[in-house]
């Protein structure tokens, strides 16, 4: 993980290998108080299946933190635009989606995905050049204007796609459960799973083995100096940002087809975990942000099982001892 | 000067809006008789104390909470549970209040020093956070909090409407509970937006001031600014507290809608910005012009929206839909952000004063 803090410095940094253990102390930890071994798995598959979904939402923020040192309230925004573009790319495609063929239900999907990246991309465009240009490096006005941007979107979104949920069934081959031993588990959650490790790795090789990437961790260690180097700095954070909306927007579709419904408001409750997921894992850092985000969702699943009432205030509890550990979250970025 | 704490509006324009406002709540009963009127006035009072806490951290300290609303709610439930478990009186009254201030001070405690030790940025994150988990929590409870339906109770009997200071009428007026009621959150707000005025001009103030223009140099003169910043936070949690504990006394009800929906943090930003960060006269002027606005101004947007569907337009009738409000809100908010960060108090003034 100390790929997306220093890469190709020399001397290599040491991996630090302890904060990414931590999901595996707290499997080790829930285990004999869930007993079954079944219902331990199914938690856990559970747990990493919305680790995932976090995750593609939250890297897109960390980035642009990282990155830009501009914390996008409005993020949350562009998660629920992902998941209202789904919706509109399932109404004319809704008998590929109930076909009884896995090629079709995929393609629907991917579909969906793509539609909603790309869309919730050009949406960050415009936020960006008319909302955060001008606030670049107040950190106050940065976060009133952009909670300000987060009530209009979600008001638009609300005027446009009306106040009610709409509901986004999920396609026929992704439905249901398979059994494993006693262990049921959600064939979409696999799905999830496996997209966002995609994404995942598909961040860490841009980052890691491409001069764009490159130019990025350079960013965020020092930006005069990228700019000092001949780079145009600001189509840098352009394009970082739309990649970071555009993430939110998968997120968004994501999470959407897990629940199977859309509303407005769910970018706004949605973004309260992503930002508990990059604290955990330290402002700017992707692989912290992995770590946090399968760390936030598997204890929300165990405290789920074990004590409904305190799912919620696991997460601040759990933000709290990591922070009590690590200041800066798990992986912290230099110079932030 | 003595009660203003020197700090004079310091413009004629100013000067004069703030005397016709103050005019106008003192007098409310009496001008503007009936319910919603006298609702309108309180709902400007509290909103005026709720803002000016608020400015205490955002304009005068330089850190955005998002869990200023969270200490409303801790002041109007704690309200809310003493007078329905202990039933109407002064005493439950005053431990409800007691208990929602300390409640309420150990949270901001807690939080401060929690997280203004790393970054101020890490505030507004945690803040949201933690304001976001109460509020599901303070649903979740249902056997203390009465879950989404809130609670309904009782106040003293004074201050209930059946009440008749006397027989007759005053100018016109009954004097009833309801007024009495009015007068004591007047009162409350007065008093307390003075003991603000008075901390923002006192030398701790002065150091908050510091703090947000530049906190480097103001730790480098030798002030702890993450016990100043903490303490900026406790405070202004104490003056939201009260301000929701004299809410739930003026609705003899406390919800999640009307203590804790992140709605009323959304409308504290948009008063502050609007009326002026960094002055507390910005939280009477903002407050009184936007309550006003919500309740007359949305109405307006019916119509407009009625006429929009009749003629046929698309989309525009949901835009000017009465629940979309905030739409607008949103958008005047951010051209405040950019165009007038001074808000109407840096505009009557009439002075470009730098507010970072």
């Amino acid at each position: 993980m100390s790929d997306t803090d220093t890469g190709a410095a020399l001397p290599r940094r040491r991996i630090d290998i302890a904060p990414a253990l931590t999901p595996l102390l707290v499997a080790a930890l829930a285990a004999p108080f869930i007993g079954s071994p079944s219902t331990f798995l199914t938690l856990t598959v559970a747990g990493l299946a919305m680790g995932m979904m976090i995750f593609t939402m939250a890297s897109g923020l960390t980035l642009v933190f990282g990155l830009m040192d501009v914390l996008n309230f409005g993020h949350g925004a562009f998660i629920s635009l992902g998941a209202y573009v789904a919706t509109l790319v399932l109404l004319p495609l809704a008998a590929w989606s109930q076909a009884d063929s896995l090629g079709l239900n995929l393609g629907v999907l991917l579909l969906a995905l793509l539609a909603a990246g790309v869309v919730c991309a050009a949406a960050g465009f415009v936020f960006e050049r008319v909302l955060i240009v001008p606030v670049y490096g107040q950190h106050l006005k940065q976060i009133l204007v952009t909670i300000g941007g987060a009530i209009v979107a979600e008001q638009l979104l609300y005027a446009l796609f009306g106040p009610q949920q709409i509901p986004l069934p999920l396609p026929t081959a992704f439905r249901g459960s398979i059994i494993l031993g006693d262990a049921a588990i959600e064939k979409y959650r696999i799905v999830a799973t496996f997209i966002g490790l995609l994404v995942f790795a598909a961040q860490i090789l841009i980052l890691d083995r491409t001069k764009i990437g490159l130019l990025i961790r350079a960013g965020v260690e020092n930006r005069e100096m990228v700019e000092a180097l001949g780079y145009r700095i600001d189509r840098l954070f352009v394009g970082v940002f739309m990649a970071g909306s555009g993430l939110a927007g998968l997120g968004g579709v994501l999470w959407a087809f897990y629940r199977e419904q859309v509303h407005a408001s769910m970018g706004g409750e949605l973004l309260v975990l992503t930002f508990i997921v990059i604290i955990v894992g330290g402002l700017g850092s992707v692989g912290g942000c992995f770590t946090g985000a399968v760390l936030v969702a598997l204890i929300a699943n165990y405290a789920g099982f074990l004590a409904p009432k305190l799912a919620l205030v696991s997460n601040i509890l759990l933000m709290v001892v990591v922070l009590l550990w690590r200041p800066r979250g798990l992986y912290p970025v230099s110079g932030r | 000067m003595m009660i203003l704490s020197g700090d004079a509006p310091r413009s004629r324009a100013l000067s004069a809006l703030l005397v016709v406002i103050v005019l106008a709540l003192a007098l409310a009963p009496f001008l503007f008789p009936g319910a919603k009127p006298l609702n309108v006035a309180a709902n400007i009072c509290i909103y005026a104390l709720l803002v000016a806490s608020y400015d205490l951290l955002l304009g005068y300290t330089g850190i955005v909470s998002f869990a200023h609303v969270m200490f409303f709610g801790v002041g109007a439930y704690g309200v809310a549970i003493a007078l329905y478990g202990l039933g109407p009186g002064w005493g439950a009254l005053a431990l409800g209040v007691a208990a929602a201030l300390g409640i309420s001070v150990a949270l901001a405690l807690a939080i401060g020093l929690f997280s203004l030790r790393v970054q101020t940025i890490f505030f507004a994150m945690v803040t949201l956070a933690v304001a976001y988990a109460f509020n599901v929590l303070a649903s979740q409870l249902s056997g203390l909090t009465g879950g989404e339906d809130g609670r309904s109770f009782q106040v003293p009997f004074v201050l209930q409407p059946g009440f008749r200071l006397f027989d007759g009428a005053l100018f016109g007026v009954r004097i009833t509970g309801r007024v009495l009621s009015y007068y004591l959150v007047l009162a409350v707000c007065a008093a307390l937006f003075l003991v603000l005025l008075r901390i923002v001009n006192s030398p701790f103030g002065r150091v908050l001031q510091a703090i947000r223009e530049n906190p480097f140099r103001a730790e480098a003169l030798g002030y702890r600014i993450v016990f100043h910043r903490t303490l900026a936070t406790c405070l202004s949690a104490a003056g939201a507290t009260a301000a929701g504990a004299l809410s739930a006394l003026w609705l003899h009800y406390t919800g999640p809608d009307t203590a804790l929906s992140f709605s009323i943090q959304v409308d504290v930003l948009v008063i502050v910005v609007i009326g002026g960060m960094g002055s507390m006269y910005g939280a009477v002027a903002g407050a009184a012009l936007f309550i006003l606005a919500q309740n007359y101004l949305q109405a307006l947007m019916g119509e407009l929206s009625s006429a929009a569907a009749q003629a046929g337009l698309p989309i525009l009738p949901g835009l000017f839909h009465p629940d979309r409000w905030l739409l607008w809100l949103g958008l005047m908010f951010i051209l405040a952000v950019y165009f007038v960060p001074t808000g109407v108090v840096g505009k009557l003034r009439g002075t470009e004063e730098r507010t970072q």
